[in-house]
């Protein structure tokens, strides 16, 4: 790459973004509104509401829920997934039921996990994060091992490959391209699920801050809490993207291979 | 090609026609058989979890009480007012940028960093602007619905065959005949695609602004049963929210297959 590309890539990554920063921070300099107040005065408030205590007492508690709770729903969805679509039977028989829970609107597990658990712990919160995450992985996980090829499985059967790494090698790995777009979806049902979570009775965490600055009407601190909330989820997908990336080299090259034969 | 001789020659029992649906329908009774025993044995404690039959009779009082069907209404019209201008939105930006390459790449770093901001975090916003009226939930559910329109968009345009733009552009197509003969058919089935996924998010939306903001609905309908103790009700209108997402995408499926009849994809699917 000429230094010349490299500055004009830098330049359209750059560019447009800069461009609304500006005309945020100008249009709103002189504004009086008390909803949309300058945004000098949002990033100036920015360190005090965030750095002093609340970044380790809100922000990570509600992040490791979010974490766990995924993590719990990608590794039961791509099991049960495994399981449920392997075998045509078990398929027929849980299909209705499974497109069924996908289709209700997870927030709506809040009030119902809510009678079990009450609202005030970590668990029912971890608990609605996981179950509301887990239905796109377990669907696409199980819409992947049927996609399977039956010619690679064969051979891995004539080559008398073990149960366990025909599991491993041949079908988690030719499900992975569907599981990882479940994966994706379930990740947007997370951050949506982390925040409403800690609107319910009386909470610590991210998205319970936010509320609470907006009831005080202390709305520059709501702002950050937006911008935030808006950096979360960038760096999540962020991450969501580089492993991606690295598990799914594989499938890149072989589907650029297939496109160019 | 003829793919028939050499495939594998598997054994297969094909099954019987509609034996399929049955175990399906098999599916469904065993998890109310199981949601009845529960409770009536002591397992789970029946103030958590009614019996199934408790919960399939309050639905069935539910459902013929003319409030449920304003509130459905109430929350239809939400949902499908925010997916009509997600629509508009996503495919009138998406087939502006993704036609014009200086916009594309200008506009892609910034979509890349909006798209993953949740439509939650303007919940407060939304809350101190329009309070718990259509509004608040319309901006969610249209800031939520047209990322996903628009993404798919931009990838149906990046997909037009470039030997087909040439060939229009040899041809003084004008651009409009360009865009509705060589761009648009290409880019359809994307567009369908992103129909698809915005009806689920948009009614993921709406239902959330109605449980967390009292926007009026089937969802701040559900907040209310469970925060006054009316355990069954509350089932019962979470199957009914659910039956309603079934619906949905039951919809966006049919709609798809329709729009796209004469689609590669779906003419293999229906041989």
């Amino acid at each position: 790459m000429t230094p010349l590309t490299v500055l004009r890539r830098l330049g359209y990554a750059l560019g447009l973004p800069l461009v609304l920063v500006a005309v945020w921070w100008f249009a709103s300099a002189g504004s009086t509104s008390p909803f949309w107040p300058p945004l000098s005065t949002i990033v100036a408030k920015f360190p005090g509401t965030w750095f002093s205590g609340r970044m380790t007492e809100d922000v990570l508690p509600s992040v490791v829920r979010l974490l766990v709770g995924y993590a719990l729903a990608v590794v039961a969805g791509v099991a049960v997934g495994m399981l449920v679509g392997l075998s045509r039977r078990v398929r027929a028989f849980t299909e209705p039921t499974l497109e069924f829970f996908r289709a209700v609107p997870p927030p709506v597990l809040v009030p119902l996990i809510a009678l079990f658990l009450g609202y005030t712990g970590s668990t029912s919160k971890v608990i609605t994060i996981a179950l509301g995450c887990v239905w796109p992985v377990l669907l696409n996980t199980v819409e992947g091992v049927r996609g399977v090829d039956e010619v690679l499985l064969d051979t891995a059967r004539c080559y008398h490959l073990s149960r366990r790494s025909r599991l491993v090698h041949v079908v988690l790995r030719g499900a992975s391209p569907q599981i990882a777009a479940g994966a994706r979806q379930a990740l947007s049902i997370g951050v949506i699920l982390m925040v409403i979570s800690e609107l319910f009775g009386a909470n610590r965490g991210l998205g319970a801050s936010i509320v609470q600055f907006q009831r005080g009407f202390a709305i520059p601190e709501m702002w950050t809490g937006i911008i935030m909330l808006g950096l979360l989820g960038f760096v999540l997908s962020l991450v969501f993207r580089l492993v991606e990336h690295r598990a799914l080299a594989w499938y890149r090259g072989l589907r650029d291979a297939n496109r160019g034969a | 090609m003829s793919t028939a001789s050499i495939g594998p020659s598997r054994s297969r029992r094909l099954p019987l026609p509609g034996s399929d649906a049955l175990l399906g329908v098999l599916g469904l009774v065993t998890v109310g058989v199981v949601g009845e025993v529960l409770p009536r044995s002591g397992l789970v404690n029946p103030h958590y979890l009614p019996p199934t039959s408790q919960i399939l009779a309050r639905l069935a009082q539910i459902v013929v009480d003319p409030d449920f069907w304003t509130l459905l209404g109430l929350t239809v019209r939400g949902w499908a007012l925010g997916l009509a201008l997600a629509m508009v939105l996503g495919v009138g930006l998406g087939l502006v940028i993704g036609s014009v390459p200086f916009l594309r790449d200008a506009t892609s770093s910034t979509i890349e960093f909006l798209r993953p901001i949740p439509s939650v975090a303007l919940i407060p916003l939304v809350v101190l602007l329009f309070g718990s009226r259509l509004p608040s939930a319309l901006v969610l559910v249209v800031y939520a619905a047209t990322w996903q329109v628009l993404v798919q968009v931009l990838y149906g345009v990046a997909d037009v065959d470039p030997v087909a733009r040439d060939t229009a552009r040899s041809y003084r197509f004008s651009v409009f005949s360009t865009g509705r003969h060589v761009v648009w058919p290409t880019a359809l089935p994307y567009v369908v695609t992103g129909f698809r996924l915005a009806a689920a998010v948009a009614l993921i939306l709406e239902i959330t602004a109605e449980l967390v903001i009292g926007v009026p609905g089937l969802g701040q309908t559900i907040g209310v049963a469970q925060s006054s103790g009316a355990v069954p009700e509350t089932y019962a209108l979470v199957i009914a929210v659910g039956l309603l997402g079934v619906a949905v995408n039951l919809l966006a499926r049919a709609i798809e297959k329709r729009v796209l009849r004469w689609h590669p994809s779906v003419r293999r699917d229906a041989a």
